[in-house]
């Protein structure tokens, strides 16, 4: 049984934003809720009310605007999957969602839904930060842009203020001469939670040298991290295999690990290492 | 508590319910529409076996509250069959022996059913894709995959 609460469906985004104001801190949004519904019924959160943000159509779509690919906070990842601007222009996250649970899960979960939960383990957040990604935040007192690298804060922790609601990611469109990659490692290969998981993008000037890296790690850390000196180790260079291991040194250098039911600390650390090497390697070579 | 009257497609036929705020979809399935092919497993979305179909696709109906379903459309195991006939899902599984406990079959043939229509000619890797969020704790895998493949057959 689920605890009492009373559940509002606002029409409007406004409407809604107004339901969650009223009753803060003890109003969340639902909307898949497949993280939420399960919290509910262990108690591990209790809010007098729920506002049904699923049907909105303001955090609906993903579209181009102004040289960024803009998608709604809405959207399923099951619509992540089979977009086609999504395929075109940010087919690392597709490969993340590819994996992202089970087909039920996916037909309900939303991207906002996944990276407000500040899970550390979360499949969304790596390729979303390869792509520079900032969420728009929206609440009565407007709308703020954060970067998603400084909207992760820890483990179920996020610099969401309550009575906001993360209306919609959005990345500039990926140069033509990037490339990136995503790679998780589960317990078994569907319906797991990240033993850890990596993404990278990468840059690359015609001659090869390295204009810009992107390594962002998942389940290694109290939140999904970007590895700076490994990405900065590789500026200005070509990406050769002593380059890359230098890199990949440094990405797992980078780690905090844990060792819990998933995975040991030391194996997440020696894998982050060879899965940051075989990801850089791929794209190196896959970049036009 | 809010409660709310809701009304909702359910295999077919217009039902009007009145439910409390945190019932899900399964609760209302099982109590208030005595529908009891839906089973309770995990409630939290792992097993699969409390899978229906909302407006066509499949979902875990334990993480759906019913309020949500207001309006729209759910399908479950008892709606597959008609007239008395098994669907071609349902016969395949009992003629290849793609049940063992019976738990998970009615989530089973929920997700079959729905890859079938999006993918009447699917492979062997993309039905156990299909079937990933569905799990048989009996493991009779082989036979259940057996079974969406002769049903894929007979239904060309």
């Amino acid at each position: 049984m689920l605890p009492e609460f009373n559940l509002l469906t606002p029409q409007t985004l406004a409407e809604a934003l107004d339901m969650l104001a009223e009753s803060a801190p003890d109003a969340v949004p639902l909307a898949g809720g497949t993280n939420l519904i399960v919290d509910l019924r262990d108690r591990r959160q209790c809010p007098a009310v729920l506002v049904n943000v699923a049907e909105l159509a303001e955090l609906r779509g993903i579209r181009q605007e102004n040289g960024h690919v803009v998608m709604g906070g809405g959207t399923t990842i099951a619509e992540m999957l089979n977009d086609p601007l999504i395929a075109q222009h940010a087919p690392v996250l597709q490969d993340a969602a590819r994996i992202f649970a089970n087909p039920l899960v996916r037909h309900r979960a939303t991207v906002a839904g996944n990276l407000v939960y500040g899970s550390p383990a979360a499949n969304t957040p790596p390729p979303l930060l390869v792509l520079d990604a900032e969420v728009e935040l929206a609440s009565q007192a407007g709308v703020r842009r954060v970067p998603l690298d400084d909207f992760l804060v820890g483990v179920r922790e996020t610099a969401c203020r309550p009575a906001e609601l993360l209306t919609a990611v959005r990345w500039p469109t990926p140069a033509q001469h990037s490339a990136a990659a995503f790679r998780k490692v589960g317990l078994r290969k569907s319906d797991a939670i990240a033993v850890l998981n990596v993404a990278v993008r990468v840059t690359q000037r015609a001659d090869g040298v390295c204009e810009q890296t992107r390594i962002a790690l998942g389940s290694v850390a109290p939140r999904v991290i970007r590895a700076r000196a490994a990405e900065e180790s590789l500026l200005g260079q070509p990406l050769t295999e002593t380059a890359i291991a230098e890199a990949a040194r440094l990405a797992a250098e980078a780690t905090r690990c844990i060792s819990d039911i998933r995975g040991s600390a030391d194996y997440r650390r020696r894998v982050t290492e060879v899965l940051v090497r075989r990801l850089l390697t791929q794209v190196a070579g896959e970049v036009k | 508590m809010s409660r709310h009257t809701i009304s909702v497609t359910v295999n077919g036929s217009a039902e009007y319910v009145d439910v409390p705020s945190n019932m899900t979809l399964l609760q209302m399935l099982r109590e208030k529409l005595a529908l009891t092919g839906t089973k309770n497993g995990c409630e939290a979305g792992e097993c699969g076996a409390c899978t229906v179909l909302l407006d066509g696709e499949p979902v875990n109906a334990c993480m759906v509250l019913a309020v949500e379903v207001d309006g729209r459309e759910v399908t479950t195991v008892e709606g597959l069959a008609h007239d008395g006939q098994l669907d071609v899902v349902q016969q395949a599984f009992v003629e290849e022996g793609g049940v063992q406990c019976g738990f998970c079959t009615p989530g089973m043939l929920i997700s079959a059913h729905s890859l079938l229509d999006r993918n009447p000619h699917p492979t062997e890797e993309e039905i156990r894709q299909a079937l990933v969020g569905n799990l048989c704790r009996c493991t009779g895998y082989t036979r259940i995959v057996r079974a969406v493949q002769k049903a894929a057959r007979g239904r060309v």
